[in-house]
């Protein structure tokens, strides 16, 4: 495009601009207006948190979905002791509190216009947009895994019919079958879900086909609360194998027509293969240019705006937040701050410093439960660290009553949490 | 007689001044807001966890101070209560204290 081409460009897309987008209810005198896209633990926690700090401003809550399907206890459902329906919450409650409920994908973002125009064609004008869109998988970054090769090859790593296809193919597995689970190079949507997974998985293969086993074919070379997964297996699952990545653990390439999963220097065929696969900020993110070259979103840790694109703000997994780590917990924390934040940002305030706590439960069997917790806050370069002195994970040394108790308790965090976002 | 006076005086003070207390999430102390991710703060769930809302802040700051030094004994708290100063402990405490359910 020629100078004067580009200078006649820009006028007549102002020029556009201005006829076709209504003024922001921020412009027009009204407490403003915020669109949230994500109805998950961040968005849709943002999105009602809003609404108490300043009934006035409006606010749209935009969703694909109408159901949510919650990811965290999701493995319980895979291992067949939990139904998929208990993981699931309609958003009635929130559009009770006065929050405008769109069903629909966000198909563009125009960052100077302020606007969002959603799958149905509708365009909703913003003053401050949030982002909460949690993941979404690289197609291909691992050759071989496309959308056709998760139907074969489950990720189960978004909540839903994923989530079913892997017990279904648990369930048809033969008595001496091989489940094989490979997981990305770290950053990922809840780090210690893999393992989790693999511990749940032994649990219904040691009860209901014990010459099974687990291998979890693992790009990393350590893992969250690896001590106290490592010391349950050694007592409870025999037949769960765990390969570093220094032990040829990284899976380069997988062949869901042989279910065959390919490391530098093997392969390992599998009965059924759960492909963790490399991830990134939902789709959405990308299209507001809120992500960089890692397919994440970096942050300004003290308000959670974009350091990409103006007037908008990541939360939740999507969001690059130094230590704080990518679960349901921390996007929940963010999602109340953030709507804080953004309701004085509207109101022309500054925000404060913001600190976090952060609480993660895995089940190791449905009653031995073991959690990391932490407290986090914004350090001089900016990026949010673990405050000193705090945090950690659950005793090495703990009785059996320790662990059936933080088992419960991790039924009592979903339970609490899922009441404050959707109840 | 005047007790009553003062009180109704002190309430329609209050209700003309609108200076609600200042308990609302806009006026959460750091740290505060991630307390409900386990709190319950809504309806009853039946949950075992303690409920913050409305406690006695002195009750608060007590269990705060035992978990830090470990002479009450908490599966996840010690680690958490560890991340906080007296201070911020303090005003955590009277936020949730002014708050009803």
């Amino acid at each position: 495009m020629s100078a004067r081409n580009r200078r006649e460009f820009l006028k007549s897309t102002a020029a556009a601009a201005g006829a076709m987008f209504p003024l922001p209810a921020f412009a027009q005198g009204a407490a403003g207006r915020v669109v949230v896209i994500g109805g998950g633990f961040g968005g849709a926690t943002c999105a009602r948190f809003i609404k108490r700090v300043d009934p006035r401003i409006a606010v749209t809550l935009v969703e694909a979905d109408p159901i949510f399907t919650a990811c965290p206890l999701s493995n319980l459902v895979i291992a067949g002791l939990r139904d998929l329906k208990a993981q699931q919450f309609g958003y009635d409650k929130i559009a009770a509190d006065q929050v405008e409920i769109q069903i629909s994908p966000g198909l563009a973002v125009d960052n100077q216009g302020r606007t969002v125009t959603l799958g149905t064609g509708t365009r909703l004008p913003y003053d401050r947009l949030v982002l909460a869109p949690g993941i979404d998988i690289r197609w291909n970054a691992l050759p071989g895994y496309n959308e056709a090769a998760a139907e074969r090859m489950p990720h189960a790593w978004k909540a839903g019919e994923q989530t079913s296809l892997l017990r279904r193919q648990l369930e048809a597995m033969e008595d001496g079958g091989t489940v094989v689970i490979s997981v990305p190079a770290n950053p990922f949507r809840c780090p210690p879900g893999p393992y989790e997974r693999a511990s749940l998985i032994a649990y219904y293969l040691k009860t209901r086909k014990p010459k099974s086993k687990v291998v979890i074919l693992d790009s990393n070379d350590s893992f969250s609360k690896q001590r106290l997964f490592q010391n349950a297996w050694k007592t409870l699952y025999p037949n769960l194998e765990w390969v570093s990545l220094s032990d040829d653990g990284k899976v380069t390439a997988v062949d869901p027509r042989t279910m065959t999963l390919t490391t530098d220097f093997g392969k390992h065929k599998a009965d059924v293969a759960n492909v963790i696969p490399p991830q990134k900020a939902g789709r959405i993110a990308e299209i507001a240019s809120a992500a960089d070259r890692t397919g994440w979103c970096p942050v300004n840790p003290l308000t959670f705006e974009s350091t990409l694109a103006p007037n908008i703000h990541v939360i939740g997994d999507a969001a690059l937040s130094g230590a704080m780590p990518k679960s349901a917990f921390a996007a929940n924390a963010e999602g109340k701050l953030c709507a804080v934040t953004v309701a004085r940002l509207l109101a022309g305030g500054n925000p404060e410093q913001p600190k976090f706590v952060n609480t993660c439960y895995s089940l190791v069997a449905p009653d031995y439960g073991i959690s990391v917790g932490g407290v986090y806050q914004a350090a001089a370069d900016g990026q949010f660290k673990e405050v000193e002195g705090s945090g950690g994970v659950s005793p090495v040394d703990a009785p059996p009553a320790t662990r059936a108790h933080e088992a419960a308790l991790a039924h009592e965090w979903f339970k609490t949490t899922a009441q404050e976002i959707f109840g | 007689m005047p007790v009553a006076r003062l009180v109704t005086a002190a309430a329609l003070i209050s209700a003309f001044s609108g200076h609600a207390p200042a308990a609302g999430p806009q006026d959460a102390p750091p740290g505060a807001l991630s307390c409900s991710g386990c709190h319950p703060t809504g309806p009853s769930t039946g949950s075992e966890m303690q409920r913050l809302v409305g406690r006695n802040p002195d009750d608060i700051v007590a269990a705060m101070q035992a978990f830090r030094s470990g002479q009450r004994t908490s599966i996840t708290m010690e680690r958490i209560a560890k991340g906080f100063s007296e201070d911020e402990v303090k005003a955590i405490a009277s936020w949730y204290g002014a708050q009803k359910d």
